[in-house]
């Protein structure tokens, strides 16, 4: 298939390990966890008390008035756009705005805009609830934002599978660029759901045990004492760009967007697919789009978030799809061992990991290995170095529902 | 009671919150839409604040009238002492 070549010029994030990329780059390389104990009294009745929320508060950033008028979902998801936007250059050069286009996904939407409206509805009346709840609230507000701060035209998206949300925008972002709808399009996710209601709702899910005590240890993929994963939030941005639109203004490259692989397991609305049949089927796809072969694959920021099935499953997946020789060669790692799991923004962050892994030749490790589950696979517990030449990656995302994306990307 | 510059002051910081204007902007011969460009979502904002901080009622047919800053002082003035 001779398609345009998408590539990625343009990286932004606010995380639970940094204010920007250079801050969370250096963190994850650095094996810093960013889970911590909730500072909120509401905590206290829960069983679960810690959360990797962002290390900047994204209202220490913005202006006032502009922040006031965003649910925190919203104002993460400015922060990061602004800081790709800057950092692809795109701010000081000519852009059609017709042919500029935004997709940025959130697993949630503005659920604390949502749940502090109602919280006012009860307690002093409707009067109380805000004029601007709806466009806060509203699961597009970030997306729409995004386009309002940087003119975009060209349609602006927000796709929701849970937390197969942020893969999912980068996906459509790639295909409006192969289509011929845009030039460059703003892709990524958000989320801000540390809040009681999501806490409470999640529950079991959450690692609990006695890991109240000791956060930074909470989240720990493959390691046999996993128990569960932490909640993080957070924004990450790409700014995917047609190669003809970015060698023209001779921008910096960071890696190549090279395919995604986006399916279904049609299996049930919680649990993933078994026998991994759905996530196997993204990655063949992933690689088939992007015209790679299984022992191309470098390296997986897996979707792998501390849970005792789903980080075997995944395992097992990336073997059938890759073959065991290239699966056990490649160097495997999950982030969200130092961010936690940022559901709908996840895997908008982890793309930008694997895009820098790629570009810096280097692996950010999974910490809290102490005692790994036998997956067959070669998991960094420390941060790994990866060869020169042309190399691709992998990064995964499923969600609740059945959804499962997962993204390829190239060496530049 | 509070004197028409207290209240003036206190409504300035209102304003300010909501939509970012300099408090020292924000006097009594200044039109809300003309002179500050506070938004009609802004202005629902700006009252209901004004009913929680001066604990008087403004009712939405009132709000209308409220063009000037010194509109809205004199309504919470008339509102507070009746």
């Amino acid at each position: 298939m001779s398609a345009t070549r998408v590539l990625v010029t343009g990286l932004g994030t606010t995380s639970p390990v940094g204010g920007d990329v250079p801050t969370t780059w250096a963190a994850l390389l650095a094996g810093q966890s960013g889970v911590r104990p909730i500072k909120h009294e509401w905590a206290e009745q829960l069983p679960t008390q810690i959360a990797a929320e962002v290390a900047v508060d994204p209202t220490d950033v913005l202006e006032r008035v502009k922040a006031r008028r965003l649910d925190r979902s919203g104002q993460l998801a400015l922060v990061a756009a602004l800081e790709a936007w800057a950092d692809s250059g795109l701010a000081d050069a000519e852009v059609d705005a017709e042919r500029l286009g935004v997709a940025m996904a959130s697993g949630i939407g503005g659920v604390q805009t949502l749940l502090t409206n109602y919280d006012a509805l009860k307690e002093k009346g409707p009067r109380r609830v805000s004029p601007l709840a709806i466009p806060m609230l509203m699961p597009n507000s970030p997306a729409a934002n995004i386009g309002l701060a940087i003119g975009a035209k060209a349609g602006v998206h927000t796709p929701v599978s849970a937390c197969a949300s942020g893969n999912e925008a980068i996906a459509l972002g790639i295909d409006m660029i192969r289509l011929g709808r845009a030039d460059v399009v703003v892709v990524g996710g958000t989320e801000a759901a540390v809040h009681p209601l999501p806490m409470a709702a999640f529950g079991p899910m959450l690692a609990r045990s006695k890991r109240n005590d000791a956060p930074e240890k909470a989240s720990r993929p493959w390691d046999k004492g996993r128990d569960g994963f932490v909640l993080g939030e957070g924004a990450a941005v790409l700014v995917l760009e047609s190669e003809e639109h970015a060698k023209a203004r001779g921008a910096k490259v960071y890696a190549e967007a090279a395919g995604a692989g986006v399916t279904a397991d049609s299996h049930d609305i919680a649990q993933p697919d078994p026998a991994g049949l759905g996530a196997t089927r993204a990655m063949k796809v992933a690689l088939r789009e992007a015209g790679l072969e299984p022992s191309d694959v470098a390296h997986i920021n897996a979707h792998a978030t501390s849970t005792p099935q789903g980080d075997v499953a995944e395992a097992l997946a990336i073997r059938n799809a890759l073959g065991e020789k290239a699966a056990e060669d490649l160097v495997l790692t999950s982030t969200k061992s130092m961010t936690g799991h940022l559901l709908g923004a996840a895997g908008a962050l982890e793309s930008l990991a694997v895009v820098l892994a790629l570009k810096d030749r280097v692996v950010p490790p999974t910490v809290n290995l102490e005692d790994p589950e036998d997956i067959g696979l070669d998991v960094a517990a420390e941060k790994r170095s990866l060869p020169e030449g042309d190399l691709a990656a992998l990064n995964n995302s499923f969600g609740f529902g059945g959804h499962n994306v997962a993204i390829a990307f190239r060496s530049a | 009671m509070a004197t028409t510059e207290e209240i003036r002051a206190d409504l300035a910081d209102i304003v300010n919150e909501v939509a970012g204007i300099p408090a020292d902007d924000v006097q009594l011969d200044k039109s809300f839409v003309d002179d500050l460009d506070v938004d009609s979502l802004s202005m629902v904002e700006v009252v209901v604040a004004a009913e929680e901080k001066f604990d008087v009622k403004i009712p939405d047919d009132e709000v209308k009238n409220l063009k000037t800053v010194g509109d809205a002082v004199a309504f919470i003035e008339r509102a507070q002492n009746g």
